[in-house]
């Protein structure tokens, strides 16, 4: 029965997360390798297949809206994991941490004194004029000022390996579930692996979740809940996981009621009063009297009780103006402007269109970027420039002219990659990286993270809608 | 605990019930169907009118044969009530009564699900003896009881999760009868003939009640079959047996000991089990079996209304815990 070997395994000039420029195997693969290779094909496909069929049992499954009704995906796990060494972690960890204190910080700012626009660091119309700015938040005091109580970033590596933020997901950023589900069905596709690489382990993130929201008010045995759109959410398995996890209430907007300011869940003994919600419902759903007038999802005068400060709400309304790709551009100085530090982990560079002399290579360059709109998401109003007809560069380049404010730009990165198993073969897919960041008493880290991977070939689009897949994360001790 | 989790629960387990009582009808009279006389036709309809649902059949199906009494009851996505239905909407309230119950529970209602889905695409039934998925779906629903009852403490979640069960087992075992009631003898002075007996013998197989029948009574007559179904105390899928475990859980969640009820659920189950305590089968038969159990499926239906009104339909003028 032949073995996997990587013999003729291509790195084609990308970034490997296994092997270096030369070929070598990198240190904190070595083990692995050593012992993937000691594992017949037939073996690995039957581990790949029990793989898909774990998640298909434990129900890890989403619906596709655009598909017929009825049809259930998984989110393929690829057995092949995405390994980092103990100590670049370390330093991915600083980073991180570093970037959410100054984006809370920032946040605070914003619905305070807005010093940082009074000192001319960022514009006062980028801010104001963004969807993402809540007035309603003007002068409100969360506990202990903290806004971004649960982040997921998205990280990526260029060719050189840099690691570099591309995204900062401040409002409801999922995915953790399958960190943690991954984590337990790799633990039993390679258990001798886990005993002897000291994988640092993942299991406590829902303990360290549960500490972290009963941190947050003084109430004694507080009752948690997680806020969710429902079942047919595409989340909803992590929703469901999350609360069983923590041992948390699962509930939906119109499980909730607020009297008198405070909040009720509508039980079977009753009305019960609940003092922590951790929602996972967007800040235009979570109030129609307050925000969007026609959610069906939220619980009327849910705004109310929060801003008296009778519920928390994590992560805290208002967020999402941290989340904005316009003031994404402004994170670096952002950083120096709170902390007095240069940013650990760079941004992805960008061109700011509103700013003349970006505006002016963009326009020179709208072959090589990537455009951006800055009050869209999920791939929508978006141009890839090596990927565009020149008719679409030019209306591009119309739009960008008669809005700039609107578009960022960016050159096209070619993302790091990872062995990753195909039909017949091993080979190299490209990769990022989500890890979830956790900020109550103190901002913690759970050392692993949502590896996506685009499992077409060729593809550097991972998301799941589109061909995207996931791998497990293993961070070593050292 | 929520409303609406427990109405979930509630539902997981009705349909499960459904789905595996279900299985039981169309295997008896699957069986029955082998032991015919040569003379006599195949007898389908009454298997549909018992489960209520004979004129939807008819808006569908232009006869009631094997193959579409099959497909309506085990496949067919218009009949809400289908197995494979009942097994969609039994995971869907499982998924919504996720914290409620455990991992376990979970993965075995998915299981089922994904075992009468593959099954269903297949088609492979109509090639071949369908018994043996039958008989999955069954041995699917008693491992989820097993599961159900072996992993889940005795909160409020497993009890509703139980008055919802029994309601339903109390419901389709008097379906059973029903479906007696509806099949054609060859003559009237029939009854008590051997080919009489037969379709009393496969009507206690369906609800595994033939053994525990026999040990209890020996002999094979109408009467006592009716008996042992409806009012024995100690046989679990009996209707009497089937309202006093739903009465007892019922007490639990109220959390009321002794007599006497503290609900209107409570009040209207208490009576009507009551009645059957006193009742006696001859009495029953005079009234004629088939509108006594028309009357107590009413009175049972009443009673479901009632937990959804008492428990889960929560407004908000109710009153605050502390």
């Amino acid at each position: 029965m032949p073995k996997i070997n990587f013999e003729n395994y291509l790195r084609e000039g990308f970034f490997d997360e296994m092997f270096d420029d030369s070929g070598k195997v990198r240190d904190h693969y070595g083990l692995f390798k050593e012992r993937l290779e000691q594992i017949g094909w037939k073996k690995i496909k039957f581990l790949q297949h029990s793989t898909d069929r774990a998640q298909l049992s434990l129900g890890m499954t989403f619906n596709v809206y655009s598909e017929a009704q009825g049809i259930e995906r998984i989110l393929p796990l690829d057995v092949v994991p995405r390994i980092i060494s103990g100590q670049e972690w370390d330093q991915l960890e600083k980073g991180l941490q570093q970037r959410i204190k100054a984006l809370n910080l920032f946040i605070h700012d914003l619905y305070h004194d807005q010093k940082i626009i009074k000192d001319k660091i960022i514009p006062k119309e980028l801010i104001l004029s963004g969807t993402t700015y809540l007035k309603q938040c003007e002068g409100l005091n969360p506990p202990q000022n903290i806004w971004c109580h649960i982040t997921g970033s998205d990280l990526i590596r260029d060719n050189t390996g840099q690691y570099m933020v591309l995204e900062d997901n401040l409002r409801c950023p999922s995915g953790v579930s399958y960190l943690l589900e991954n984590r337990e069905i790799l633990k039993r596709t390679f258990p001798e692996l886990f005993e002897t690489l000291n994988v640092r382990p993942v299991y406590d993130y829902s303990h360290i979740l549960r500490d972290m929201l009963e941190s947050l008010t003084d109430k004694p045995n507080p009752i948690v809940a997680v806020l969710t759109p429902g079942i047919y959410n595409s989340a909803y398995y992590e929703h469901a996981y999350l609360a069983q996890q923590m041992g948390a209430e699962l509930v939906e907007g119109r499980d909730l009621v607020v009297q008198k300011d405070h909040v009720y869940m509508r039980t079977t003994q009753g009305l019960q009063k609940v003092d922590v919600i951790y929602r996972r419902v967007d800040d235009d759903f979570l109030d129609p009297v307050h925000f969007r007038s026609d959610s069906m999802l939220g619980t009327p005068h849910l705004f109310e009780a929060y801003k008296k400060g009778n519920v928390i709400l994590v992560n805290a309304p208002g967020t999402g103006v941290a989340d904005d790709k316009a003031v994404y551009a402004y994170v670096p100085r952002i950083i120096k402007y709170y902390l007095g530090e240069e940013m650990l982990i760079p941004n992805v560079q960008t061109y700011i269109c509103r700013e003349e002399n970006d505006y002016q290579y963009v326009m020179e360059n709208i072959a090589n970027l990537v455009i951006k709109q800055t009050d869209a998401s999920g791939g929508y109003g978006m141009l890839i420039g090596p990927k565009s007809t020149k008719a679409e560069q030019e209306e591009f380049k119309k739009r960008v002219k008669e809005n700039p404010r609107k578009y960022i730009a960016q050159p096209v990165i070619n993302l790091s990659r990872v062995p990753t198993l195909t039909e017949n073969d091993i080979e190299g897919r490209h990769v990022d990286l989500r890890p979830y960041i956790l900020y109550g008493k103190e901002i913690k880290t759970i050392p692993g993270a949502l590896t996506r991977v685009a499992l077409k070939k060729g593809s550097l689009v991972v998301n799941s809608s589109q061909g995207g897949g996931s791998k497990d994360t293993w961070v070593l001790d050292h | 605990m929520l409303s609406r989790l427990a109405d979930a629960i509630y539902w997981m387990n009705r349909y499960i019930e459904r789905a595996e009582n279900y299985a039981r009808f169309v295997e008896a009279n699957y069986n029955l169907a082998l032991e015919l006389p040569p003379d006599m036709p195949e007898q389908w309809k009454p298997l549909v009118v018992a489960t209520g649902d004979w004129y939807l059949f008819k808006s569908l199906y232009e006869e009631a044969e094997k193959q579409s009494v099959i497909n309506f009851l085990v496949f067919d996505g218009e009949n809400p009530n289908s197995i494979c239905n009942c097994i969609i909407k039994a995971r869907e309230n499982a998924r919504v009564a996720r914290p409620e119950i455990t991992k376990e529970v979970w993965e075995q209602v998915n299981a089922l699900y994904h075992m009468v889905k593959d099954q269903g695409d297949k088609k492979l039934w109509k090639n071949k003896d369908p018994r043996g998925f039958f008989n999955e779906i069954k041995r699917g629903c008693q491992l989820l009881y097993g599961i159900f009852d072996a992993t889940i403490s005795r909160t409020d979640g497993w009890h509703f999760g139980k008055v919802g069960q029994f309601l339903e087992r109390a419901d389709k075992t008097s379906r059973v009868l029903d479906v007696k009631y509806h099949i054609i003898l060859p003559s009237p002075d029939a009854v008590g003939t051997p080919f009489d007996l037969i379709q009393w013998a496969a009507l206690l197989k369906s609800v595994s009640a033939y053994d525990m029948y026999r040990k209890k009574y020996g002999k094979l007559t109408s009467m006592e079959i009716a008996e042992f179904l409806i009012l024995d105390k100690q046989f679990p899928r009996s209707i009497l047996r089937c309202l006093l475990y739903a009465e007892q859980s019922l007490h639990t969640i109220s959390g009321r000991s002794g007599s006497g009820y503290s609900n209107d659920t409570e009040k209207q189950l208490g009576l009507v089990r009551s009645q059957m305590e006193y009742a006696d089968i001859s009495n029953i038969l005079t009234i004629g079996m088939y509108e006594y159990l028309d009357e107590l499926q009413g009175k049972l239906n009443a009673v479901s209304d009632s937990v959804f009104k008492t428990f889960f339909a929560i407004n908000s003028q109710m009153q605050m815990q502390q």
